[in-house]
């Protein structure tokens, strides 16, 4: 259990407000009535589940409950667990752990881009995996430093040019290195850069299509989500999916905020697994992600022990 | 920026107007749905709960539901709520008579802290300051070197000392700046969550340290219900002034923004928007609150474009342009004008309903760029004497532009829209602002602006505005 307990640790607080807000619910009475649903929408919105995900949630609870004729709130709120978990797209392992593949990363400005391509890469090279760096992101300032940084610390090879490069010039140099090397697992960090920004986003197609057709390794898209973001979050992923066509998301920043729906939401709607999450500074804090212990952590287990493994 | 919310509250706006008398079921049925449209744009809960209460509270009240216009009075009341939730009047930046002035930013890590200080330093030194950054970011790999470029990209000095604590980085950058003469000095921290303690007491130390005259703190627009907590944190430890909101330039639905001043009683003091220096602006609630309800930020733009103006106008273009003479290279004028003022988008955006009608077509900025390419390959006289345009003429611009003549009659039908369409706002802004004899420093701005904006809808329908963005299109 020590692996739930870490993520049980970093959602903590997530799981603390949680309790707290079901409890106030429970205390509105046994009765399923309107206001329950109402209320209990209201609640996984304010967990920034989003409002498309918690419909769902709430219409699937409804739907049981009338079968099964529950009437008693508490025996509605026990269901919750299991369907938050069921509400997570499953799969995505053979992104990280399968074949030898070509990982992307891109994301927005200030998601943990670098520093989650970093923790990976030295994940990766303990579990004896020979992993190469690209550094793409030739637009931030000092990006190209940040990451060489990480490379150090985890010793592996990091490709990159000067800044301004050409992006695309630095994946195609990295996957001709990897190729050279017979590295099988080959990361690559991108700018960030905000869904909105056209421009920005066709330079990002252009390095994946540059990739794609020169990788003779498959090619995985993931997105990188910081957790406090809010319903934009899906907005984000809803951008980066059509214009890229991503295989799955990584969650960062989980520790800090009190809640993390939207990784529920994003995973939900675009049907995208997410393969790791990020509960803290540490490097050993980027974590293998379950849905069952992240809706058990999420929720709590109010009422009585989860029946689930 | 925050059009989604703009959006669901015009569509629940229109929906009341639509009623002649307003009922205690309408309003409560409008206040659900105002309720969803804020909780779905990520203003916190709790927020959402004590302004729907006010607003409801007030709109109930008999002087409301039994006037004429009971839906204007609905608007209203949401409008003047709004702005109080943004804070009644804009917060300015206190530097204080201490000099060396010291500004110390903190926030969350990723939400743009250092992108933030060097455009602080760089509208400070705008303001003739003489700013020096500190990077008192230790932690995160190559946090100074990316300072220290931007600095350099800015010309702002920046002090680091690799290695040190940052308490003592702080000192020492508030030494350096009194050695080397310089007014303010602007210190960039490194990220930290507020539930790590020992990283909000370095925060604290800090502060003990250099006894700033501002903290501000930087909180990404995009940020879920969280922020309240998080700024909560913030305010309680460090206690800091005032927040810049980054990221702006998003479609995020801004709740952050809306949330804020509400729980921390703290003042927005800057929007940060985009990957440029200058793109740091001052905060104004009532502004931001009349955009949100989509009657548009003709102040901003305006003020945008004046800037824009005094660094370089030429009366006779004006002169020009208020009669109805528009040539080619006015319109190359226009372009580039529009490009200055970031782009279609934001121009589209601020002007009244813009939001909405962006909404129903992507704009391509690409469209002007075109149009510039063909125009150039025009000769001067053409493109004062657009009528001289014969068959073979434009066959040549086509060769010359490298597009097919049908491309060089679209832009030429374009021109002589805007042509009439400019004529038509002219005659508009004269019906409402009287005959102007004089064309003053704003110049060529004035026909075109304000007769878009005079009133809520000013001299210029919806439909001309959707003309004016099918013609920036193709």
């Amino acid at each position: 259990m020590g692996f739930f307990d870490r993520i049980s640790e970093g959602l903590s607080r997530t799981r603390e407000r949680f309790v707290e807000s079901v409890n106030l619910l429970l205390d509105l009475g046994p009765v399923v009535d309107d206001d329950f649903w109402e209320e209990l929408e209201a609640t996984l919105i304010m967990a920034d589940i989003g409002a498309p995900a918690a419909a769902s949630i709430v219409e699937n609870l409804k739907e049981q409950a009338t079968r099964k004729g529950l009437e008693n709130s508490a025996q509605v709120l026990e269901m919750l667990n299991d369907q938050i978990a069921a509400t997570f797209a499953p799969g995505g392992q053979e992104i990280l752990d399968g074949e030898a593949a070509v990982v992307l990363f891109v994301g927005i400005n200030g998601t943990g881009k670098t520093t989650t391509v970093g923790k990976i890469a030295k994940e990766k090279t303990d579990q004896g995996r020979k992993v190469i760096l690209g550094s793409a992101d030739t637009f931030r300032a000092a990006a190209i430093e940040q990451l060489e940084v990480w490379a150090k610390r985890a010793d592996v090879e990091m490709v990159t040019r000067e800044r301004g490069a050409d992006p695309a010039s630095v994946c195609f140099e990295t996957l001709e290195r990897a190729e050279a090397e017979g590295a099988d697992l080959v990361l690559i960090d991108t700018a960030g850069r905000l869904h909105t920004s056209d421009d920005l986003m066709r330079e990002l197609k252009k390095v994946v299509s540059v990739v794609r057709k020169r990788s003779q390794l498959p090619v995985y898209l993931v997105l990188v989500i910081d957790a406090t973001t809010g319903q934009n979050g899906l907005q984000q992923a809803r951008e980066f999916n059509k214009a890229l066509d991503l295989d799955a998301l990584i969650v960062t920043k989980l520790d800090g905020t009190a809640k993390g729906g939207i990784a529920l939401a994003a995973s939900h709607e675009l049907e995208l697994p997410i393969v790791k999450i990020g509960v803290g500074e540490g490097i050993d804090d980027l974590r293998d992600f379950d849905p069952h212990d992240f809706a058990r952590a999420l929720v709590g287990d109010f009422g009585q022990e989860p029946t689930e493994e | 920026m925050l059009e989604n919310l703009s959006n669901r509250l015009q569509g629940i706006f229109s929906g009341l107007r639509s009623k002649g008398r307003l009922t205690e079921e309408d309003i409560n049925a409008a206040m659900r749905e105002i309720r969803m449209a804020l909780l779905e744009a990520d203003v916190n809960f709790k927020v959402v709960k004590a302004f729907v209460a006010r607003t409801k509270e007030r709109c109930l009240e008999a002087d409301v539901l039994d006037s004429l216009t009971p839906a204007q009075n609905v608007i209203k009341i949401v409008l003047d709520e709004l702005t109080a939730l943004l804070g009644e009047s804009s917060a300015k930046l206190e530097l204080g008579n201490r000099i060396p002035a010291v500004i110390m930013l903190v926030g969350l890590q990723g939400s743009g802290k250092t992108t933030a200080a060097a455009k602080l330093a760089y509208r400070l030194k705008q303001q003739n300051h003489s700013p020096l950054l500190v990077a008192c970011d230790v932690y995160r790999p190559a946090a100074a070197d990316q300072l220290q470029t931007l600095g350099g990209e800015i010309g702002v000095k920046v002090y680091r000392h690799d290695g040190a604590n940052p308490v003592d980085i702080a000192r020492e950058g508030v030494q350096e700046a009194i050695d080397s003469l310089r007014d303010v000095v602007i210190i960039d921290t490194a990220g930290r969550l507020h539930v790590d303690d020992a990283m909000m007491e370095e925060a604290q130390a800090i502060k003990e340290a250099v006894q700033p005259e501002e903290i501000l703190m930087v909180v990404d627009a995009m940020t879920g219900q969280d922020v309240v907590n998080v700024v909560e944190a913030f305010a309680s430890a460090v206690d800091f002034d005032g927040v810049i909101m980054s990221k702006m330039d998003g479609d995020a639905r801004g709740g952050g923004a809306l949330s804020v001043r509400e729980v921390t009683g703290k003042p927005i003091k800057f929007i940060s928007s985009g990957e440029k220096p200058d793109s740091l602006e001052e905060f104004h609630p009532d502004r931001m609150a009349k955009r949100i309800l989509g009657m548009g930020d003709m102040v901003s733009l305006i003020e945008n474009a004046v800037r824009i103006q005094q660094q370089e106008q030429e009366a006779e273009e004006a002169e020009a342009l208020a009669a109805g003479n528009l040539t080619l290279d006015d319109f190359i004028t226009m372009n580039r004008q529009i490009r200055k003022m970031g782009g279609i988008s934001k121009f589209i955006s601020a002007l009244p309903g813009g939001d909405k009608a962006l909404g129903s077509g992507q704009v391509d900025e690409g469209a002007l760029d075109a149009m510039e390419v063909i125009i150039n390959s025009m000769t001067r006289e053409e493109r004062q004497k657009p009528e001289v345009l014969n068959g073979s003429r434009r066959a040549r611009i086509a060769r010359g532009a490298g597009v097919s003549v049908t491309e060089v009659n679209q832009l030429i039908k374009k021109f002589n829209e805007t042509k009439k369409m400019v004529k038509k706002m002219t005659a508009g802004m004269e019906q409402q602002m009287g005959r102007k004899g004089k064309k003053g420093k704003k110049g060529k701005k004035r026909p075109r602006i304000p007769g878009m904006g005079g009133g809520p809808m000013g001299g210029m329908s919806m439909a001309d505005l959707k003309r004016l963005q099918d013609m920036m299109q193709q």
